[in-house]
């Protein structure tokens, strides 16, 4: 199943939506994963006509329907850093009445997000639509590393190697959680990792 | 006391620009420095005219950097409750004024790529703040500046001489006009767009912009509502338990104050929401003028604005 209900929590946890189609001079949308369903689900004719879909498939097979869509360019790639010029260079390049969507995992949209802000689009505009896997970008608040795709609490940073807490706190900023090291009173004394939602 | 911090002033200087609009400087009477401020801030300046006291918000056109001085331009509005006619003909060199501390609902978004700022009439003066702002910050704005005349143009020979590239100009009578469309049509991405004049102005850019498809957060428009006369009418205030008449020139806010009851408010012209007041009972039709309460609440009888709105009925009691 690609739709997950997040439980209520902090004003800075991010909520997200369902895609709708707006009026746009151009549409940009970024998925990565299941995130191509949202895609598949709002996408018109119409829309489609003055779209830049880029996408990251991450080993699911939606890329050939995507295509079947015909937006006006389709870009498919590896990973986001892989993505991240072509990504910079739509922004750079993009006029008022650009309307912007993105769906699929936290982490992608999350830099997509600070992609857009970075150009000028303000953040609340930026239609987002959860899908797929529920990871999370987190960054170490010790070292200050990002560690992608985490699905379990506590997790260990893939830099310094801390134990970590994940946070619901979240940063636009550096489109991460905030990942703190739970065993800094009594150093050893990590609980058992489990499911972030479970 | 409500309202922002009071600055005592003196009139330093007073220059009719042309048959509409006259330009004031203030100075503090103390001698000192008046407070920095941003572009596109207001000050409600406080009119001492016989036993009427009217206070009404005027855009600070002056460098906001610039704590030597403020100026304000001022048209002139014959239909008006007088507080304009009061400025053009009571107001001289020398004389003692009362205004507030610089209160800003009109501010730059400093996210934006680039600010493009279009100004109907007398709606250019909280653009001259923001230009100097932005030419200190060397950031990159445009301005379209619509007059009726030549001779009504008020800063036009100013800013096309200091800004030739930056400001675009159109005369009413020379049926020259801003074509909106091909003007938000690629603007570049993180352009934010101002506007400032009047209310048919103001609407048809919010609209226009809205359908090209640019984002809300990314439209800013200022209005300043002049509370309109109206009939008389009469009103409880349920706390301090007093019966007050507003008069037919007065507004509601200006009837609770000269009953010396102390009102929260900021902008005095229906925009900012400080004087919300709640309704406690009423019987009779409520005339809405602000922007700060939406369709419901203009409709549910539970809020008024007494800066700019008013009341025509038997009853009315409010929660103050």
């Amino acid at each position: 199943m690609s739709k997950f209900d997040f439980p209520p929590s902090i004003l800075s946890r991010p909520v997200y939506g369902t895609l709708e189609p707006r009026n746009g001079a151009a549409h940009l949308m970024i998925a990565d994963a299941e995130g191509a369903e949202a895609i598949l689900d709002v996408a018109t004719p119409d829309m489609m006509a003055k779209a830049h879909i880029i996408y990251i498939p991450k080993g699911t097979g939606f890329g050939d329907r995507l295509r079947a869509l015909n937006p006006a360019q389709y870009y498919e790639g590896p990973s986001y850093p892989a993505a991240a010029q072509r990504i910079a260079k739509a922004f750079a390049d993009a006029k008022m009445g650009l309307q912007v969507y993105l769906s699929g995992t936290e982490g992608v949209m999350g830099r997509a997000q600070h992609a857009a802000m970075q150009a000028g689009v303000p953040h609340t505009s930026i239609q987002t639509e959860h899908r797929g896997s529920t990871a999370r970008r987190m960054q170490c608040v010790h070292c200050k590393g990002i560690t992608e795709d985490v699905t379990v609490d506590p997790f260990q940073c893939a830099h310094c190697g801390l134990h970590l807490f994940v946070r619901d706190h979240y940063s636009r900023r550096l489109a991460a959680y905030q990942g703190v090291n739970i065993d800094a009173e009594d150093p050893g004394n990590v609980p058992e990792s489990k499911g972030i939602y479970e | 006391m409500s309202g922002a911090e009071k600055i005592a002033v003196t009139v330093t200087d007073v220059v009719p620009l042309n048959d509409l609009v006259t330009r004031f400087e203030f100075k503090r009477t103390d001698g000192g420095l008046l407070p920095t401020f941003s572009g596109g801030a207001h000050t409600v300046v406080e009119m001492r005219d016989g036993d009427k006291r009217r206070m009404n918000p005027y855009s600070l056109m002056s460098d906001p950097m610039d704590q030597s001085a403020y100026t304000i331009s001022v048209r002139r509005d014959d239909e008006g409750r007088g507080g304009s006619l009061f400025m053009h003909t009571g107001v001289k060199v020398g004389d003692q004024m009362t205004i507030s501390n610089p209160v800003n609902l009109f501010g730059l978004d400093l996210r934006a790529k680039k600010q493009l700022f279009i100004a109907g009439g007398i709606g250019i003066t909280p653009f001259l703040g923001q230009i100097k702002q932005m030419e200190r910050l060397g950031g990159r704005w445009e301005l379209h500046y619509t007059c009726r005349s030549e001779a009504l143009g008020s800063y036009v020979d100013e800013l096309t001489t200091q800004h030739p590239n930056e400001v675009h100009v159109y005369y009413d009578d020379q049926d020259q006009r801003i074509d909106l469309i091909a003007l938000l049509d690629g603007q570049p991405i993180g352009t934010h767009v101002y506007v400032c004049g009047p209310k048919g102005m103001i609407d048809w850019v919010r609209k226009t912009a809205t359908a090209e498809g640019w984002p809300r957060e990314s439209i800013h428009y200022e209005e300043f509502l002049a509370p309109k006369p109206g009939k008389p009418f009469e009103v409880k205030l349920a706390i301090s338990n007093e019966v007050i008449q507003v008069g037919e020139q007065e507004s509601l806010l200006e009837a609770i104050e000269r009953a010396g009851v102390d009102a929260p408010y900021l902008c005095r012209g229906g925009a900012c929401g400080q004087c919300e007041t709640r309704v406690i009972d009423y019987t009779g039709n409520f005339i809405h003028r602000d922007h700060w309460l939406d369709d419901d609440e203009h409709s549910n009888g539970e809020k008024i604005m007494p800066c700019v709105s008013r009341f025509e009925g038997k009853t009315l009691v409010l929660d103050r």
